[in-house]
This record gives structure tokens, C-alpha cells and sequence, in this order.
């Protein structure tokens, strides 16, 4: 038996719930992935993403080298380069000249160097980080109501809650191992109540015991209803509110003209609905409510905050078990970066720019020669300020913004029309990467050492398990590198991240002297080998005292005078509104397989078999009126770019709205940047990006053909349309144009840069505009090309399978399983790789009636478990059919 | 008292025939049966297979001794029938005459001597019985004998591929530009023709016999181009004509063949006529099929019931060991005629079915034939073809399948609320990709849906 390889314990890269990993190497590069068992955010459980870690980990597209425009260089060329051009335009534009764009994605202690390079030593705030379209509304709204920027809870809470309300939040697809701890909870308490709060029908809608599908930004008019509706019940924790909590008045008074007819005309929902709503809320002490980017991503994503964390407020329902506003996140450090101050309005610790106190004490701390003296760019007007020439250089770090950006077409020109560009990544080929004069090659997940802090305030170890590869370098490094060479080296002069986790630890003790809650102070002194064996740990941590626990249960907020603030909050609706030309609201959101731009799930086969194509959720009614047939090309437009995408006929959605997911770039598919739609209207407050509620049109895009290509070398189609995703043993491309071409054995062969030597099979029916080419080189089949007048129906199981499989003849063009060869289906467990239709022999044939025994009889949903919502969908689906029979 | 039946030819449809009539009226008849060839019913056209070895002629007597004798059939074998005397209602052989009730005639066919000198000559055989088919074997036995087929036909590749398995060397000359073109398309039929030459036979398309050379045996034949291929045995597979000498001799109606009415009737109510002697509505046949298809309908008129024989779709499979070819129907070339290609020619596999007003009319098979019945049935059926057009070609192992959904690539997931309503099942959800997932679901939609409709085909035909 072979020894098991000794496992690394790491966290997760992907979403906020900060899974622990333990990562095995297996010595070629490669590794092995299980989840934790003693990790407290998941105790061994991992979603289909993090599963897949391992697949995800290989070289390909790495970028290995510094490259000044394009030619590889070393780093000494790159550093001095890069600190040539900050130093000489900070020396002639000024500090606010240049400025850093930087990412969830970094580790705390990249953040921390970042933040104290740009904020003490150039002595600017421009930094600003993609945590901005993420989070930035939670921020600023816990800045409101609590002084500082605090998750009260803990993810027990979510367990322990008799009333657990999701509000814009798809927990099942976004953070599927809370979800699955929540699911286990419910399991074993039926009695909990499970409400989901979201325009749109989603995955989690699959627990749920009331769903409000209500209208596009409308949280605002529902939570000032319910906070009506608890003072007019007298359901006010009226002692709590005296103690401890500030502007309760006027939080009610505003929420009161909010009346049940005004509600009800606000959010679209029924009378019933709100409530039945209310009355779960009321009766319900122990409530937890989760909210995620559908309160955030919006416009009025502050108030929408503050509207719900004044109905815990007034009812003290917060720092108790089972009770508080719960903000879930979406990166992996996104709050990290928030206790470093990575942000242009923050400056470091929790400690606040505008604040000269906290300036003087930060300043003094890093023996810096300035510090900032005024908020930055936040990351939208970041991006307009180079479009402005404001910004003389830019680095950009471990994000793709020429992507996730609103108008993210214009921030690909803005970032163009800044003289000087610097990217650090881990990739060669991104949008943004093709924008920049110096790449800088970073280490990846994997590679890196430091630490993350995930939304419940756990800071956990990002370990490293592989070697980096060629030049690559931690970000700390590089920052670190280019400060020493601006001239600062005693201030940068660290040997580790441990050194970088300390300092940081050690402000923290400054910023809790200034009354900061966040105060890692415990960690401060912690020498190499117990930084390197630290276990997860929830802050706060103060020296000497117990660390973790609750926040806020009696009083003790950051707040100037220690109370709790109620804001008063009134329904804003989006920003732009439905006119004629632009009478759809786009949404835009995740999937559950894939995460961000892509950049890493992309290179999973298992993961991009879930959802292959961008593609629009369209109500049947809008698809009726503007004649889009299922599964055909739909050409998105705003006012500002247009995107073309698949049609996904449902009615998960609501009439006049489309749901687009954001992460296709360019890389994997022509036209399918969502984000280049979105206007960039923000939150007042929190400088946040509403990037679900763009009034957009919708219409056919007029294909003569369309096509699906399958190879084992990559495929790099320049037809109208195209996406494309990984197999197993290549690659897959979804196609179509809008003329046919002339002849179809040149095309395809073209497409699968067929060689001459291979042998070709190929089926065609000229009348029905139908063909089909296989090539088959050594007895394999290597690639294969469908086209039709209307959207190819094959199964695109089976012809995965059969990529790279020895030929077995030209039965595999009819694209399909014959006779006794099941199909599969589509993918619902990307981990075991069980199709629909295999779940559903299940349900009818088998007579398998409840998910346990499905998920038993076809590992299903046995591994990460994140399919099981959709397992649950289709029994249910089937039940009231079995039932009738 | 039975009447008298009396049978001319002794072959295959005047087997089947009697097949059919002693099942149906046992004991109507007494029946007497000459043949000219001096034994009973074979299976002809298992010839091939006696004459490449791989078979005995026992394997292929269809009708024993002992079969005729329990019908109780009076067998005149090796007695050629020379005369019809409607009016007397007698047959006339060398024995003398016979009297008849009713008579069958079911002489067959004549294979087509091509008129060019030399084509009496010892060594030129045609390709129709046991007894050429034992002169080709005999001819084979000699070490290094060479054999030259007229005809790149059915019968002329079947003889030439069982003399190259006899060991002769094999030339086929083939006066049309590619073999059997009556069955294959130019494509198929250069398969054909790669296949059988990497036997070791010789092929020449455009070839036009000018001579058959020799003394006191053949011993070349000379082309028209001059060239002279040298031959110990000439097999003459140029086609077939109906024997219909003693049919019009006795002044029955006849065309290319003996003229038959639906009923297999001649211009004599009392003579019917079956195989490959007759004309039916203008068409001779030369296949099994169409003799057996007569036979039955001959058989009923015989019984005095009501049958009507209403023409054969022919299909065709060359019975050359390793060599898959069928074709069926009709492929030409022609307007409001479309083709569906199946090429793999690595494989040694080329399909095309022809499809006129949604219905398949055509199909050649070559290569990979097991599906060529399926095919036929369609064609004979007039089966509209539409909702399976995309599959067709690759047979019925993938007809009527699950539904494909182009939607699989972005896995529409099922939408549970239209299913649980229990308010019935509206188009406009048919035809929603969520909605058929939901309806799949659900086991409210059963397998087979098409993908593509009726309506929609003939939406792309008029676009």
C-alpha cells in the first residue's frame, strides 16, 4: 500500500466562506484536494470548485517572467522600471498621480504592504481594490450602524437560528458549504424557516419556505415594512434600543411611510407574501439574515444595509446566538484586505483617513515620511481618473478589471490611455494583462504563504504546496521590491510574511488603542514556526485574552460614543430606469462551477461542464413578444456596449428582466463581457457599482449557422460567434455565423487545425444545411464539428467522451448515444459526472423518492454536495407527477 | 377431381409459388413440373458462394426430392418444354404432350450474349446455373488460368470474385464509367472498385468489348481501343433477358417479357406467368425479391382468391464475402432530390440516402450494410422521414432516442413550478427548452420528441 503523501493545510482561493483545504502533492506539479475536517468554516466539506482545486494548479498560460512591452526581461530591469516611472511621476504629478488597483485574491499580507507603500510612502489613498464591486455597500453600512466595518456573527449562527432570512444571496451556487451547513441544520431542525429574498428563482429558492421574488432594488421598501411592522407590534427590544443604539426615532419614523400599499407597490409581492414575511421575522427571536451582492451591488446597496440591520438593531436580535445581520462575501480576503485598509477610503486596522488622530498614529507607526490625507479614488472613478489623465501609472494587481468593471469596455481604454501600466498576475493572457506595459509574475494559490481572513472574521493560513515556477515572486515581494527601490528599504526591508503578518498585528494594537474592535494584538509576537503551524483563528484577538466570540450583544460599538446607529433609510429605485429603448433590467450574478473571470475554473473540464456558454436567462413572455427562440443567440445591448449570448428560456426570472452571468471574457468567448453593459452608477455611500439593474434590450442574432466543435488542440475560432470551454482530453467551442461558408470540409478542417494526414469521416445533408466532419488521427478521434441551420442538438457527453478515445466509427456523428448507450445528459454533479437524465431514470425508473437515497445510489452530490439543490429540484419536479399516478 | 396445374421452370419464383398454393389450397391441383435444367429448385442466386467454395450445392437445394414427392408433384427434370397448345390446353415436350387447367409459366431468364465475334468459342460461358457455374470451376482448376468478365455488374463482379478466390487472375471489363451503376453511385462505386482491386482482380470501366479471340478455344479478348487481354475463361455477366419464346410462340401477349395483369394473369385467363419471364406494368425484374412478391399474389389467383401484385422497390446486396454493398431504390440524380452523405473513407464506409418530399427513396449502402433492410422498409413504407432526418443515416439504433437539447451546453435546469402546477401542459412550454426539461420530468413528454418539426423542415426547404 502506498504511503499517503503528507497533506498541507491551506484555505480555499474562491469564495468568502474560507474553506480549509488539505492540499496533497503528488510531486509532478499536481495535488490532490480534500477538505479540512478541522477547519471550523467547513470541518472537511468542499463545493464543487474547491474540489477541483487540483485540476486547476497546472502551468499552462502561467506567466513566468517579467516582460516590459512583451519582451521578457529580469527583475532588476522590471523593479528599477517600475520604480523609475511611480518615482518620476509622484515627482512631477504629485502623489495622487499614480495609483494601485488590487484584489480579494490577495493574501493579507500582500494587502498590508500594498496599502502601507501607497498610503504611507506616496502618501496617497489612491488604492483600491476589487473588493469594491463586491462589498464596499457592507462596508460603508457597517461603518454606519456599527462604527466599523464588523461582521457581529459567526456561521453557527446560521445553525442555531429558529429564522433564517437569504436576501440577495444565491448561498447555494455563491457559498455552497454554508448553504450545506444551513441544509444539514434544516435537516435536523425541520422546524427552522428558511425565507429567500431575491428577484429571481435560484438554486437556493430550493430550501426555501417562503420566497419573495420580489422587484429589482426594492429591499429597502420590504425591510422599512417590517421595521413598521415591528414597532406597530410593539416588537421593539426597547431596552436594547435605550442602551445601546442611536437614531431609532428617526430609523422608524422614516420606515413608516413605508405603509403595506406603498410595500406592496414597491416590491411587487402580494399582501400575503409580506406578511407572512413579517409575522416569520416577528415570531422569530432567534433571526439570522444573510445578505450577499444582491443588497450590495446596487446603487442603494448602503441603505439596503442599513435597512436590514435596523431591524435587528430595533429588535437587539445581534451578537446572540443565532441572531445578527450576516454579510457573506465573495473573495476569498476580501475582508483581509478590509482589516488592512485596502481600501481609498480606509486607511489602516479599521482606522479611518479623516480621522488626523488615527493619520498621526499610523504614520508614526510605519515611520513613514507622509501619509494620506484624504480618501482616494475609489475604483470606479479610479479607472475614469486614467481615462482623464489623472493617473500618470497604475498597478494593477491579482485582478482583471478590463472585465468586472462597469463599462468594462471603457476601463480597457481607460487603462490603455494611462502612460504607464503594471500588471502583477499569475496569467499572461488576461484582458487586462494585454493593456499593460510591465507584467510582474506572481506566485499563485499554492505557491504563496500568508493568510486570509474569510466572513466570519477567521484567519486562516494560506500555505504553500508547490514550488514557483520560474521568476515568479509574492506579491508582498514585489511591492516590497519596487518600495526599496523608490527608496524606502528600511521600511520594506522584510524577510517573510510572517515578518509582514507581524507588523500588521502589532497596528492593530495601535488601532484598538484608538478604540478599533479589530485587534489581533495575540498575534503579534509570533515568531516563524508558530506562524507557520497557526490554526485558524477567529479575531478578535487581543493580547492576553480570550479571542473570537460575538460582537455587540451589549452595546460596545465603534462608534464614537460606543451606541449602535439605526439609519434612516428610504427606497431609492435603480439608478436608471426601463425606457423604451431600454426596457429589460439585466442582473448579473454567478454560476455555480465557475467563479470570477474565469481565470482559474476555466482550466477544470469538470467544472466547465456544468455551464459550458454565457448565456441570458430570458422570461418565456419576453422571449415570446421579441420572438428568441430557445437555445438560439441573443444580442444584449445598454447604451454602452452589446454582448451576445446564449438563450436560456425560464421563468426563473421575472417578465422584463434577464439575468447574464459575469464570468466570460474574452479568452472564452467573443462578445460575452457582461460588465461592458453596466453603467457605472454608484452608491453614494460606498463608491459600489450597481451591477444589477441595467435597463438593457434584448433582440435575435440573425445566425445563418451554428456549430460545436470539439478537439484535442486548442481551438481558437474567429467566427461571429463563439465560447469555449476545456474537456477532459481538449477543448470545446460553441459557434455560429452569420454566413454560411462556402464550403464546410475547409472550415472544419480549418477549425480543428485538422492535419493532412488525418482521416477524415463526414456527413452531410446540403438540403437540410446539416454537417458534420470527424478527423481521426492513429485510430483516435482528435476532433469533430457539427453545423446546422438552427442550434445544434448533440450530446455533448458523448462526444467529451469520445475526444481523444479510440475511433469507433461514424455512428459518433449522429452526436448522440444509440441504443443501449444511455446519455447521460447535462452535468449536474461535476464531481462524479451525473447527468440529468441519469437522476432522473432514478426518480421514475428506479422509483428513488427522496435525495439520501439518490445521492446513494449515484455518488451524486456525495462528494462536494453542491449539486444537491438541483438533485432536490428535480425530484421535486417529478413528485406531484409520481403522486398523481 | 383436382384440376391440372402444370408448371413451366422449375427456379426459384415457380418454388415459392408452389409453396404458396399448397398452403393455401392444398389439394386444388394436381400438379406437374418441368424443368429444364436436369434437377429441382436451387437457390440461384447462391450460385456465388457454390462457385467461390465457401458453399456446397446441397447448402443451396431449396425443394428435395422427398419435398415434391409429399406434395405429391410430378417432376419432369431435364425436360424442356417446347410448345404451348392453348387451344388443345396441352404442353408439348419429348415425352409428348400434357394436358393442363391451368398452366404457369416461370421459364426465367437468358443471359445477353454480347454479338461480337468469337463469343461461340469453348472457354466463353455465361453466368446462370449449376452447370456454368461447375464449367467455371472446372476452367478454374488449372494452375495459372486466366479468366476474363464481361460485365461490372451483380453477377459479373460475384463471378469474378469467386474465380479470384478460385485462383484464377481476373480481369472485369465494364463498358459504363463505373461498376453496377444500376445499383451504386459514381462514389460507392469507386469504392467498390478500390476494394475488389486490392483482391488481386483487375478492373477496366469504359471497356467495350470488341472480340472474343481464339482458335479452337478463347484465348484473349481484344478491346475496341486494340488492347487484347488474355483469357482461358470468358464469363459473359452483361445482363438478362426474359425467356419469353414459348409464351409468344403460342401467341400470348409479350413485350420485353411475358405481359402480365395484376393478378399475374397472361392474355390467357387460364396461363399466369411469374419471375423473371414477365413484364408487369412495364418493368422486368431480375431479384429475388420481386419473383417471391409475385409468387404469392400468382399463388392466390391460382386459389381463386383476390390478390394484386402491384410492382417491387428492388434492393440489392452483392454477395461477395468482405464486401458490404446495398442499395435500394432509386438515386439518381435529379430535381427536388436531396442527398444525405455519410463518408468514412478510411473505414471503407460511404451512405447516401436520397430523400424526395421527405421521404427516403433511395439509399446506398457500402461498407457497413446491417442497416440496409431498415432503409428498405422506409422506402417501401413511404415513411415521411422529417422528424428523423438528422439521425436517418445512422440507422435505427438512433431513432427515436431521448430528445436532444441544444440548451445541454448551458444545463437548463428544470423549471419545477411548471410542473407542479398540475394545470395542464401549454405549447408555449413544449417548446421552451426549460419547459421540455420540466415535461421530461415529469414523464409528460415521452421519448422520441423531435428536435427539429415537420413545419420547421419545410420553413429551411422554403428558406
Amino acid at each position: 500500500m502506498k504511503a499517503e503523501r503528507p497533506g498541507v493545510c491551506t484555505a480555499c482561493p474562491y469564495c468568502g466562506v474560507g474553506c480549509g483545504v488539505v492540499a496533497r502533492p503528488d510531486g509532478q506539479g499536481g495535488a490532490t484536494i480534500e477538505g479540512d475536517p478541522n477547519h471550523p468554516a467547513n470541518y472537511g466539506r468542499l463545493c464543487s470548485k474547491g474540489s477541483a482545486l487540483g485540476e486547476t494548479i497546472d502551468m499552462e498560460g502561467r506567466l513566468l517572467a517579467p516582460r516590459i512591452h512583451g519582451q521578457e526581461t529580469d527583475w532588476n530591469e522590471a523593479i528599477a522600471l517600475v520604480a523609475e516611472r511611480f518615482s518620476a511621476a509622484i515627482a512631477e504629478h504629485g502623489p495622487d498621480s499614480v495609483a494601485f488597483y488590487v484584489s480579494g485574491q490577495l493574501l493579507t499580507e500582500d494587502y498590508y504592504v500594498a496599502n502601507k507603500l501607497m498610503k504611507g510612502f506616496i502618501g496617497s489613498a489612491n488604492i483600491d481594490t476589487n473588493s469594491r464591486l463586491c462589498m464596499a455597500s457592507t462596508v460603508a453600512g457597517h461603518k454606519r450602524a456599527f462604527g466599523a466595518d464588523m461582521v457581529p456573527g459567526c456561521y453557527e449562527d446560521l445553525e442555531e437560528a429558529d429564522l433564517v432570512v437569504l436576501v440577495g444571496s444565491n448561498l447555494a451556487w455563491c457559498h455552497p458549504v454554508l448553504y450545506q451547513r444551513l441544509a444539514a441544520a434544516r435537516a435536523a431542525r425541520p422546524e427552522m424557516k428558511v425565507v429567500v429574498v431575491d428577484p429571481r428563482r435560484t438554486a437556493t429558492s430550493e430550501l426555501a419556505d417562503l420566497e419573495l421574488r420580489l422587484a429589482p432594488g426594492s429591499d429597502v421598501a420590504l425591510f422599512n415594512y417590517l421595521l413598521a411592522r415591528i414597532d406597530s407590534t410593539g416588537s421593539t427590544d426597547a431596552a436594547y434600543l435605550l442602551a445601546h443604539v442611536s437614531g431609532a426615532a428617526e430609523a422608524l419614523e422614516a420606515a413608516r411611510k413605508t405603509d403595506l400599499t406603498d410595500a406592496m407597490a414597491r416590491t411587487g409581492l402580494s399582501e400575503h407574501e409580506i406578511e407572512t414575511f413579517c409575522d416569520l421575522f416577528l415570531r422569530h427571536e432567534k433571526t439570522v439574515t444573510v445578505f450577499s451582492q444582491g443588497v450590495n451591488q446596487s446603487a442603494a446597496g448602503t441603505d439596503k444595509v442599513n435597512a436590514i440591520i435596523n431591524c435587528h438593531l430595533a429588535t437587539g436580535r445581534i451578537g446572540r446566538p443565532g441572531m445578527g445581520p450576516f454579510s457573506v462575501t465573495g473573495q476569498p480576503n476580501a475582508m483581509g484586505g478590509r482589516e488592512v485598509g485596502g481600501l481609498a477610503n480606509m486607511l489602516a486596522a479599521h482606522l479611518a483617513i479623516e480621522n488626523a488622530d488615527h493619520r498621526a498614529a499610523v504614520q508614526d507607526f510605519w515611520d513613514a515620511p507622509r501619509i494620506c490625507e484624504k480618501p482616494g479614488l475609489k475604483a470606479v472613478d479610479l479607472f475614469r481618473a486614467c481615462a482623464d489623465g489623472q493617473i500618470k501609472a497604475l498597478w494593477i494587481m491579482s485582478t482583471n478589471p478590463a472585465v468586472s468593471l462597469p463599462q468594462a469596455g471603457d476601463v480597457a481604454e481607460a487603462i490603455r490611455a494611462c502612460p504607464f501600466v503594471v500588471v502583477s498576475d499569475i496569467l499572461a493572457e488576461t484582458d487586462t494583462t494585454a493593456c499593460a506595459d510591465v507584467l510582474l509574475p506572481a506566485t499563485a494559490w499554492g505557491e504563496k504563504s500568508g493568510t486570509v481572513t474569510n466572513s466570519e472574521r477567521c484567519i486562516s493560513r494560506q500555505r504553500p504546496f508547490l514550488p514557483a515556477p520560474g521568476l515568479a515572486r509574492p506579491d508582498w515581494q514585489i511591492i516590497a521590491d519596487v518600495a526599496t527601490a523608490m527608496g524606502w528599504g528600511a521600511a520594506f526591508d522584510f524577510e517573510s510574511p510572517a515578518a509582514v503578518f507581524r507588523e500588521h498585528a502589532a497596528l492593530s494594537g495601535v488601532a484598538a488603542g484608538l478604540g478599533a474592535l479589530f485587534d489581533i494584538t495575540g498575534l503579534a509576537d509570533l515568531d516563524e514556526a508558530a506562524y507557520e503551524a497557526l490554526a485558524p483563528i477567529q479575531w478578535p484577538v487581543p493580547a492576553g485574552r480570550t479571542p473570537g466570540g460575538r460582537f455587540f450583544a451589549a452595546g460596545g460599538f465603534a462608534t464614537p460614543h460606543g451606541r449602535g446607529v439605526m439609519r434612516a433609510v428610504e427606497h431609492r429605485p435603480p439608478a436608471a430606469a426601463p425606457s423604451p429603448d431600454y426596457p429589460l433590467i439585466l442582473n448579473t450574478g454567478r454560476v455555480r462551477d465557475h467563479w470570477h473571470t474565469m481565470t482559474r475554473t476555466a482550466k477544470s473540464a469538470r467544472l466547465s461542464r456544468h455551464m459550458a456558454e454565457p448565456y441570458a436567462e430570458i422570461h418565456p413572455a419576453d422571449a415570446a413578444s421579441l420572438g428568441i427562440q430557445p437555445a438560439s443567440l441573443v444580442t444584449l445591448e445598454s447604451p454602452y456596449a452589446s454582448i451576445v449570448v446564449r438563450a436560456l428560456i425560464t421563468d426563473r426570472g421575472q417578465p422584463g428582466t434577464v439575468f447574464v452571468p459575469m464570468h466570460w471574457t474574452s479568452q472564452w468567448a467573443k462578445r460575452a463581457l457582461v460588465d461592458t453593459l453596466v453603467g457605472a452608477a454608484l452608491d453614494p455611500y460606498s463608491g459600489q457599482p450597481e451591477s444589477k439593474a441595467q435597463p438593457v434590450r434584448l433582440r435575435p442574432f440573425d445566425a445563418a449557422w451554428y456549430g460545436l466543435a470539439i478537439g484535442q488542440r486548442e481551438l481558437r475560432p474567429e467566427t461571429d460567434y463563439w465560447a469555449r470551454a476545456r474537456l477532459g482530453t481538449g477543448w470545446q467551442a460553441e459557434v455560429a455565423g452569420g454566413i454560411v461558408p462556402t464550403d464546410w470540409g475547409v472550415f472544419a478542417r480549418g477549425l480543428l487545425e485538422a492535419h493532412a494526414a488525418g482521416q477524415v469521416v463526414e456527413f452531410a445533408d446540403a438540403a437540410a444545411g446539416l454537417y458534420r466532419l470527424a478527423v481521426i488521427e492513429d485510430q483516435r478521434l482528435v476532433g469533430a464539428f457539427f453545423a446546422g441551420p438552427s442550434p445544434v442538438a448533440v450530446s455533448r457527453g458523448v462526444l467529451a467522451e469520445a475526444l481523444g478515445a479510440p475511433w469507433t466509427g461514424p455512428d459518433l456523428l449522429a452526436g448522440r448515444a444509440g441504443a443501449g448507450r444511455p446519455d447521460p445528459g447535462a452535468t449536474v454533479c461535476g464531481c462524479f459526472s451525473v447527468g440529468v437524465n441519469t437522476i432522473l431514470a432514478a426518480i421514475q425508473e428506479d422509483g428513488l423518492a427522496d435525495l439520501d437515497a439518490i445521492c446513494r445510489a449515484l455518488q451524486a452530490g456525495t462528494n462536494c454536495g453542491s449539486c444537491r439543490p438541483e438533485i432536490a429540484a428535480l425530484l421535486s419536479a417529478a413528485r406531484p407527477r409520481m403522486a398523481a399516478e | 377431381m383436382a384440376d391440372r396445374l402444370v408448371v413451366i421452370g422449375a427456379g426459384m419464383a415457380s418454388g415459392r409459388l408452389l409453396e404458396h398454393l399448397f398452403e393455401q389450397a392444398p389439394g386444388r391441383y394436381d400438379v406437374t413440373l418441368f424443368g429444364a435444367e436436369p434437377r429441382g429448385n436451387y437457390n440461384r442466386i447462391m450460385l456465388s458462394p457454390v462457385l467461390s467454395g465457401e458453399k456446397s450445392f446441397e447448402e443451396i437445394v431449396t425443394h428435395t426430392a422427398d419435398w415434391y414427392a409429399e406434395q405429391g408433384v410430378t417432376c419432369r427434370f431435364g425436360e424442356p418444354v417446347t410448345e404451348i397448345d392453348r387451344a388443345r390446353r396441352v404442353v408439348v415436350s419429348d415425352a409428348g404432350e400434357t394436358p393442363y387447367d391451368k398452366l404457369v409459366i416461370a421459364t426465367g431468364s437468358a443471359p445477353f450474349i454480347i454479338p461480337v465475334p468469337g463469343r461461340d468459342l469453348p472457354g466463353v460461358v455465361t453466368y446462370r446455373d449449376l452447370d456454368d457455374t461447375n464449367a467455371m470451376i472446372a476452367a478454374a482448376q488449372r494452375p495459372g488460368a486466366r479468366a476474363v468478365v464481361i460485365g461490372g455488374g451483380l453477377l459479373g463482379l460475384e463471378a469474378a470474385a469467386g474465380l479470384r478466390l478460385r485462383g484464377m487472375a481476373v480481369t472485369v471489363l465494364h463498358l459504363m464509367p463505373h461498376l453496377m451503376e444500376r445499383q451504386l453511385d459514381p462514389a460507392a462505386g469507386h469504392l467498390l472498385q478500390r476494394e475488389l482491386e486490392s483482391r488481386g482482380i483487375t478492373i477496366h470501366c469504359r471497356a467495350n468489348t470488341h472480340e472474343i479471340v481464339g482458335t479452337t478455344h478463347v484465348e484473349a479478348v481484344r478491346l475496341d481501343d486494340g488492347t487484347e487481354i488474355p483469357a482461358d475463361l470468358v464469363c459473359m455477366a452483361v445482363g438478362i433477358r426474359p425467356a419469353t419464346q414459348l409464351a409468344a410462340a403460342a401467341g400470348l401477349d409479350c413485350g420485353r417479357g411475358i405481359v402480365v395483369d395484376d393478378q399475374m394473369r397472361t392474355s390467357d385467363e387460364r396461363i399466369v406467368a411469374v419471375g423473371e419471364c414477365v413484364e408487369h406494368r412495364g418493368t422486368c425484374y431480375g431479384l429475388v425479391a420481386p419473383l417471391y412478391d409475385m409468387a404469392k399474389v400468382a399463388a392466390e389467383t391460382l386459389s381463386g382468391a383476390e390478390a394484386a401484385y402491384a410492382g417491387s422497390l428492388t434492393a440489392t446486396k452483392l454477395k461477395v464475402t468482405g464486401v458490404d454493398l446495398f442499395s435500394a431504390g432509386d438515386f439518381a440524380e435529379g430535381k427536388g432530390r436531396e442527398d444525405i452523405v455519410l463518408r468514412d473513407p478510411a473505414r471503407g464506409i460511404y451512405k447516401r440516402l436520397v430523400i424526395e418530399e421527405d421521404r427516403l427513396i433511395g439509399a446506398v449502402l457500402y461498407g457497413e450494410t446491417a442497416d440496409g433492410n431498415w432503409f428498405f422498409g422506409h422506402i417501401k413504407d413511404g415513411t415521411d422521414i422529417s422528424t428523423m432526418r438528422e439521425t436517418l443515416i445512422f440507422g435505427p439504433a438512433f431513432a427515436g432516442g431521448p430528445p436532444l437539447d441544444p440548451m445541454v451546453a448551458v444545463a437548463a435546469l428544470p423549471d419545477e413550478a411548471e410542473v407542479c402546477g398540475c394545470n395542464g401542459i401549454s405549447k408555449g412550454q413544449m417548446t421552451s427548452a426549460a419547459g421540455r426539461w420540466a415535461l421530461a420530468a415529469a414523464g409528460a413528454v415521452g421519448p422520441g420528441e423531435p428536435r427539429i418539426t415537420p413545419a420547421a423542415m419545410a420553413a429551411r426547404r422554403a428558406a
